[in-house]
């Protein structure tokens, strides 16, 4: 089998030395962390190996020698460096060797018998693989299918090749920590022996974070135990809290903070990506919230809303009288039910007319409830589109409550014919059975029946018009809703971090790897370069987009169809934790 | 070492496979594909405008033909970078894996590397397309719950 030898890219111009670093042998492949440089004692290298190998778990040893000279090695030279394959016994062992200036290199991997025998034997192939060092110890492999029952700390053993050497080298911090300027006795030379990379702004955030995160998760903690006291758990408070959206979505982002400020640290990289787009996403919305806040302002937005609420509202309640008068008379060329007709618009007339009365009531305090609003949208802007989408709630309360009048209605009646239409034909519907039976009726029982049956079928047109135009009402307010709710839901979810860590530094999210051929000699080995292929967008969003409330309409289309014939509520939003109707 | 054939794709037009041998281990296929002609470009582009020109008649709204115009370019840029593949290359080493790269018209490259363990085998299938039936090259990948099962199929040369 072809061996395999991953080099890194910045040591390919480094002094002659040793080579240092793991040997997988399930794939046959030699990645070398670092090159130990001339002059060096073996045993302050083998302590340093062990005192690596304890801080990482990773079994870090000597592999081989590099050689980096202006001609071929002179004969000293070889047998000095077969030499130290004595002492650093390692099977196969690497000789690297590349002439200065020049792009051709060559590559030995031998295995010794024994020391009986110190002839080379068994030369195998050997393939060099370069690899840029920071950018794979910084990047974050995403394999294209995780099962969900798979653990992430049996990747290393089980892992593909590559999984493994990307493993290798983001576990080898420890021996990446000396660069060229320490006095130690073992000189190293890997992607940080120019220094150590830090940037002041970095230290300072984390060392200001601890006392920060503690203070803020008290003052969290503080308000999320304020919020869950008895008060607001009795009944009609608890009942409106579950349904308000604006509730809803103060406790989700409270849920948040409480995650992004708690103190203890991320486990693995995927809760420290959580925690930065929510983190990110939060401050956004803060942003955004401000940003309207003072466009508000500046055009004074907030007087001539009040100033436009009640008209609308009046407007709004016109020309549902209008539809009202019209449902009264002959809509659309149908015959109505006179009776009928003329209860149900009087009854849907007076509840209007309480409505505009209650609009009037309020009028003086509107400016004032839309200011508090306004100023709520510091605290984000989809806190404030909550808050719209309840306004608007609350605004159509009276097309709601039409809906559910219409709609009970219409559910009883269809009932009703059901019922009869099965006694007409004698049949019954067998409770215990739970399907439908033949039956003998007597005589005055199908007498009444069908008349009842009659007037029903008769008098459906009219219910069923009255049902349809409120039924239309409320699925356009519900439509408006959910595009805001829609809109609440991308905020919430979108993960920015990560796609911004996608677009300026694209080597951290890995979707696998490339390779492209260097130049190639015949007669020397085959030298490949290994580049990181980053994760694409779409593949990005899925992996990190963040939990959301997960309001959405549970049912289909065919059962919506469904319950709309039939007459049943629909419920839209389903808050988390309600129970199914 | 190098070697090139020509052949034809399963609609006439021309297809080149290059051959090339790095190392006893590493082996490059490489296959083009026909270009965009002229021909075909100034007919799309002509349809469009003439379109969008009868439409101006009828409604007499200038921005009808303005938007064509948008709209024919930002279609043939993404006809470019989302949709013609200009050559795609096969790299095959041994005991590594496999690599194959499409590039897109407009200079886009995207690979995909299939890691030697995870390929269960290579085939050739057969699929029926319109009216005739056509073989393609696929490879299949293992599945890592079940190890005789087949996770994906992946098929080689757009």
């Amino acid at each position: 089998m072809v061996l395999k030898a991953f080099f890194p890219t910045c040591c390919a111009s480094a002094d002659s030395g040793l080579l240092v670093g793991r040997w997988v042998p399930e794939q046959s492949s030699a990645v070398v962390l670092a090159v130990v440089h001339f002059p060096f004692i073996p045993i302050q290298v083998k302590e340093l190996l062990a005192q690596v190998q304890q801080a990482s778990q990773v079994g870090v040893t000597v592999l081989g020698t590099w050689c980096h000279r202006r001609q071929e090695p002179e004969e000293s030279l070889g047998h000095f460096l077969e030499g130290l394959g004595a002492i650093f016994s390692h099977k196969p062992w690497f000789q690297l060797c590349r002439e200065r200036g020049s792009k051709s290199w060559s590559c030995k991997a031998t295995h010794w018998q024994g020391p009986t025998s110190h002839a080379a034997s068994g030369e195998d192939q050997v393939m060099l693989i370069f690899y840029d060092q920071r950018k794979v110890l910084l990047s974050q492999l995403h394999p294209p299918a995780v099962l969900p029952d798979r653990q992430a700390g049996d990747t290393t053993a089980s892992a593909g090749g590559l999984a493994a050497v990307f493993d290798t080298v983001a576990r080898s911090e420890a021996l990446f920590q000396s660069d060229r300027f320490d006095e130690g006795p073992v000189r190293l030379s890997h992607w940080q022996s120019e220094g150590v990379e830090a940037s002041i702004l970095v230290e300072l955030a984390k060392w200001a974070a601890g006392p920060v995160c503690l203070l803020l998760a008290c003052l969290l903690s503080l308000v999320s135990a304020a919020s869950a006291c008895r008060v607001f758990k009795l009944w009609p408070l608890s009942f409106i809290w579950s349904k308000l959206s604006t509730c809803e979505q103060l406790r989700h982002r409270l849920e948040q903070l409480t995650l992004i400020f708690s103190t203890r640290k991320a486990k693995n990289p995927a809760q420290l990506m959580r925690k930065a787009n929510m983190l990110v996403s939060v401050l956004l919305d803060v942003a955004l919230g401000l940003m309207l806040l003072s466009w508000l302002h500046r055009k004074d937005l907030i007087g001539q809303l009040a100033d436009a609420l009640i008209p609308v509202a009046d407007h709004v309640a016109e020309e549902l009288q209008h539809l009202l008068q019209w449902l009264m008379g002959a809509p659309a060329g149908l015959k109505m039910n006179r009776a009928l007709d003329q209860v149900l618009g009087r009854f849907f007339l007076y509840h209007i007319h309480l409505w505009i009365s209650y609009i009037h009531l309020m009028s003086p305090f509107i400016e004032r409830i839309l200011w508090h609003v306004g100023l709520s949208a510091c605290l984000g802007l989809t806190v404030a589109l909550s808050i719209l989408s309840d306004i608007i709630a609350l605004l159509t309360f009276h097309i709601y409550c039409f809906y559910v009048y219409g709609a009970r209605l219409y559910c009883l009646k269809i009932h009703g014919l059901s019922s009869l239409w099965r006694l007409f034909r004698g049949k019954k519907w067998n409770v215990l059975r739970q399907r439908v039976d033949s039956c003998s009726y007597d005589l005055d029982q199908l007498f009444i029946g069908t008349l009842l049956f009659t007037i029903l079928v008769f008098l459906l047109p009219t219910t069923a018009l009255y049902y349809l135009v409120f039924t239309l009402l409320r699925l356009l307010v519900v439509t408006v809703q959910g595009l805001i709710h829609l809109l609440v839901d991308l905020i919430n979810s979108l993960p920015l971090y990560s796609l911004g860590l996608r677009l300026c530094r694209p080597y951290r999210l890995a979707a696998g790897v490339k390779f492209r051929v260097l130049e190639h000699e015949t007669g020397r080995p085959l030298r490949l370069l290994m580049q990181i292929n980053p994760l694409p967008y779409s593949r990005v969003v899925h992996t990190y987009r963040l939990p959301t409330c997960g309001c959405h309409p549970k049912h289909s289309w065919g059962s919506l169809c469904r319950k709309l014939f039939f007459g049943e509520l629909i419920y839209p939003w389903r808050q988390r934790g309600d129970k199914q109707d | 070492m190098e070697d090139e054939q020509s052949f034809s794709d399963i609609c006439g037009g021309r297809l080149a496979l290059q051959r090339r041998c790095y190392s006893p281990s590493c082996l490059e296929f490489c296959l083009s594909c026909p270009r965009i002609t002229l021909r075909s470009l100034t007919a799309v582009t002509c349809t469009v405008w003439l379109a969008a020109y009868g439409l101006f008649t009828l409604c007499e709204n200038s921005m009808i033909l303005s938007a064509a115009i948008f709209i024919t370019l930002l279609g043939l840029l993404g006809y470019l970078h989302f949709v013609k593949i200009d050559h795609e290359t096969l790299l095959i080493i041994d005991s590594l894996g496999i690599q194959m790269t499409s590039s897109y018209a407009s200079g886009k490259e995207s690979t995909t590397f299939i890691e030697m363990g995870e390929v269960k085998d290579v085939v050739i299938n057969e699929a029926i397309y319109m009216q005739k039936v056509i073989y393609y090259l696929c490879i299949l990948l293992k599945d890592p719950v079940e190890p005789h099962g087949i996770s994906q199929v992946v098929p080689l040369f757009q």
